[in-house]
């Protein structure tokens, strides 16, 4: 089959590799209809993620349709499903409190000792993003092997189109829970750093869940004004100083919660190499927390914090004092996609939330490195890149 | 190592570089033993983990170093165990405590390549299903070859024990062992 592999820095190609079989009983395996780039991948491809290694196939949000199935998966083959980022069992005491990605049995045994050593306890497993989250080969590919079919992937019904429903595999569930865990109430204002798609997500999210108010925070003109026909009140950081601003529209009181939607951007997952620095326990290299920091000192008192950005080392001069003397309550954590796919499919159904309007471009697979790097060079206008296999080539 | 303990951690989590000792020369012959121990909180009933490590057959499915465990008689089971440079060391292990649902024990017999001994509990903890305690405790052997197989057995049963216990702890609750090969070839690779 054809596949988008990783084989450095802004190295990646379109290769030829074996195909995908049944390894266990649970899994399934799907030919992909389409799949998209984000934002994390852009960490792959700038090399900030340790343990990648050269022929790694990339991808984390694809559909597909189902063309094998093992003994114990309930998929049909020809159904069509989205299939979460997180890989995740459904039978171990987190899956049986849909935290699923905190899975207990996502990642296999040898891959879960960074994890262990790192955070006290590995996470679940992903799809296509570095051995540290497994190993598993990711969507932007022909076809993928899904682990735990029974469990993962969405049956979507006919009449929808895949650009519809995309976005249920990653972004779309994560601005919601970003929204979910600002724990709004009828009247508040919400503040959300970042327009990338998962503060967009979190924008329609949180008008959705009651906010009055939600004022959207980047520099990309273009996001800004997705943003803006969302209903958001926006701030250009780089025409206006962002707490000035927020204590001026909300009346010197803070946003009642403030949403983190940038994260690393780009610059530096995890300081170069983890192991060394696990090692060392000498923590030099820290994430970036300009907009986490922001977020907490703008927050009202007694406020929320609510953080999908994606952090994965240690940080330096985090307001802890800001936080604890305003009695901040902050939730966070990788998307536990299994519980969200199918509340979200209704509410793409009944046309509750819109999710096509962040696709900028359609690509063929084959066109999956010029996707990359428009993506990297271009964020204000490349919102969203959609690859489809087959789909032949632009003029 | 102290008299007496002030805590309640298990002794293989002791800070006192001599705990192990003690302890180890209790439960097999032989000097300079170390000791590992890890837990792990799995979703299945007691009685099921139990009666599946009751038949130590079934152990290489889950324990990567393992080649195989043949049973000799009741007691008495043979152990060929991967050791590096592609070779194998092998000893006879008797079952020492066998109490169903609880505790299964198991030391080598004299003339192991490995002394070492075993001991797993499976404690119920309610709705979260069954905490197994695993501890393995060992003497590294002297000599040039002794000091290739020390080095991975001090090293690594530590690091082994643990990944053994996902891989039983994901069998049991899932069914199948997490892999990420994507073709049969690289999963044999892997399993190799
Ligand atoms: N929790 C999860 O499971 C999960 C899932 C997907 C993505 N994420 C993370 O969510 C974050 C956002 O993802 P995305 O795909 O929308 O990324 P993105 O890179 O497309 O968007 C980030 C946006 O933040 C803006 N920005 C940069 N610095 C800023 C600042 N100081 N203040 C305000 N805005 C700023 C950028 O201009 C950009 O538009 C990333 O950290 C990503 O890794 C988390
Ligand atoms: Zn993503
Ligand atoms: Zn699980």
């Amino acid at each position: 089959m054809r596949a988008l592999a990783w084989h450095g820095k802004h190295d990646v190609r379109v290769d030829t590799v074996d195909d995908p079989e049944i390894l266990n009983p649970r899994d399934c395996i799907i030919k992909v209809t389409a799949t998209a780039i984000c934002g994390s991948d852009l960490h792959l491809y700038d090399h900030y993620i340790p343990t990648m290694q050269a022929g790694d196939i990339l991808g984390h949000e694809f559909m597909g349709e189902v063309v094998e199935v093992g003994s114990k998966s309930t998929l049909k083959k020809g159904e069509r499903v989205v299939v979460p980022f997180t890989i995740a069992c459904g039978s171990c005491y987190h899956c049986g409190k849909h935290q699923y990605s905190a899975c207990d049995n996502g990642l296999p045994a040898d891959n879960q000792d960074i994890g262990q050593e790192m955070y006290g306890q590995p996470m679940a497993g992903l799809f296509g993003y570095s051995h540290l989250t497994g190993g598993y080969a990711g969507g932007q590919a022909e076809y993928v092997r899904i682990p735990f079919s029974d469990v993962g992937p969405i049956v979507i019904p006919d009449g929808i189109e895949d650009e519809k429903v995309l976005f249920l595999s990653d972004i779309l569930p994560t601005g919601w829970m970003a929204a979910e865990n600002a724990q709004i109430e009828p009247g508040d204002t919400v503040a959300v750093w970042g327009c990338g798609p998962v503060g967009l997500f979190a924008v329609q999210s949180a008008f959705l869940m009651g906010a009055e108010r939600v004022i959207a925070i980047d520099h990309f003109p273009h996001r800004l004004e997705l943003a803006k026909k969302f209903g958001a009140e926006t701030i250009n950081f780089e025409e206006s100083a962002t707490y000035d601003a927020l204590m001026v529209m909300t009346g010197g009181i803070g946003p009642d919660a403030v949403i983190d939607a940038v994260g690393l951007e780009a610059h530096g997952f995890f300081v170069d190499n983890v192991v060394d620095q696990i090692k060392a326990s000498m923590f030099l290299g820290t994430d970036r927390t300009h907009s986490i920091r922001q977020a907490i000192i703008a927050c009202r008192k007694g406020g929320r914090v609510s953080m999908p950005a994606v952090y994965g080392g240690f940080v330096d001069k985090f307001p802890l004092g800001a936080f604890m003397e305003k009695g901040l309550t902050l939730k966070t954590g990788q998307t536990h996609v299994q519980h969200y796919m199918p509340g979200l499919l209704n509410a793409i159904m009944e046309g509750k939330i819109d999710t096509t309007f962040l696709i900028s471009h359609r690509m063929d697979l084959e066109e999956a490195p010029k996707g990359y790097k428009m993506f990297h060079d271009n964020q204000n206008e490349v919102t969203k890149v959609v690859l489809k296999p087959g789909l032949g080539f632009a003029a | 190592m102290p008299d007496t303990y002030t805590d309640d951690a298990p002794i293989a989590t002791s800070k006192h570089s001599d705990a192990a000792v003690g302890v180890t020369t209790d439960l097999i012959d032989g000097q300079g033993g170390a000791i590992t121990a890890r837990a792990v909180t799995i979703n299945r009933p007691a009685s099921e983990l139990y009666a599946y490590w009751r038949d130590f057959t079934n152990l290489p499915t889950f324990m990567d170093n393992v080649v195989s465990i043949s049973p000799i008689d009741g007691e008495l089971s043979h152990w060929v165990v991967k050791a590096p440079g592609g070779k194998t060391v092998e000893w006879d292990a008797r079952l020492t405590e066998d109490t169903p649902n609880e505790l299964l024990a198991w030391t080598s017999e004299p003339g192991a390549d490995v002394a070492n001994s075993g001991r797993i509990e499976f404690r119920d903890a309610g709705a979260r299903g069954t905490v197994v305690t695993a501890t393995i405790a060992y003497d590294p052997p002297g000599g040039a070859i002794g000091k290739l197989i020390a080095k991975m057995f001090q090293r690594e049963p530590a690091i082994q024990a643990r990944r053994d216990l996902r891989r039983f702890k994901q069998l049991m609750e899932t069914g199948e062992i997490a892999t990420s090969s994507r073709t049969q070839a690289q999963l044999q690779e892997e399993r190799a």
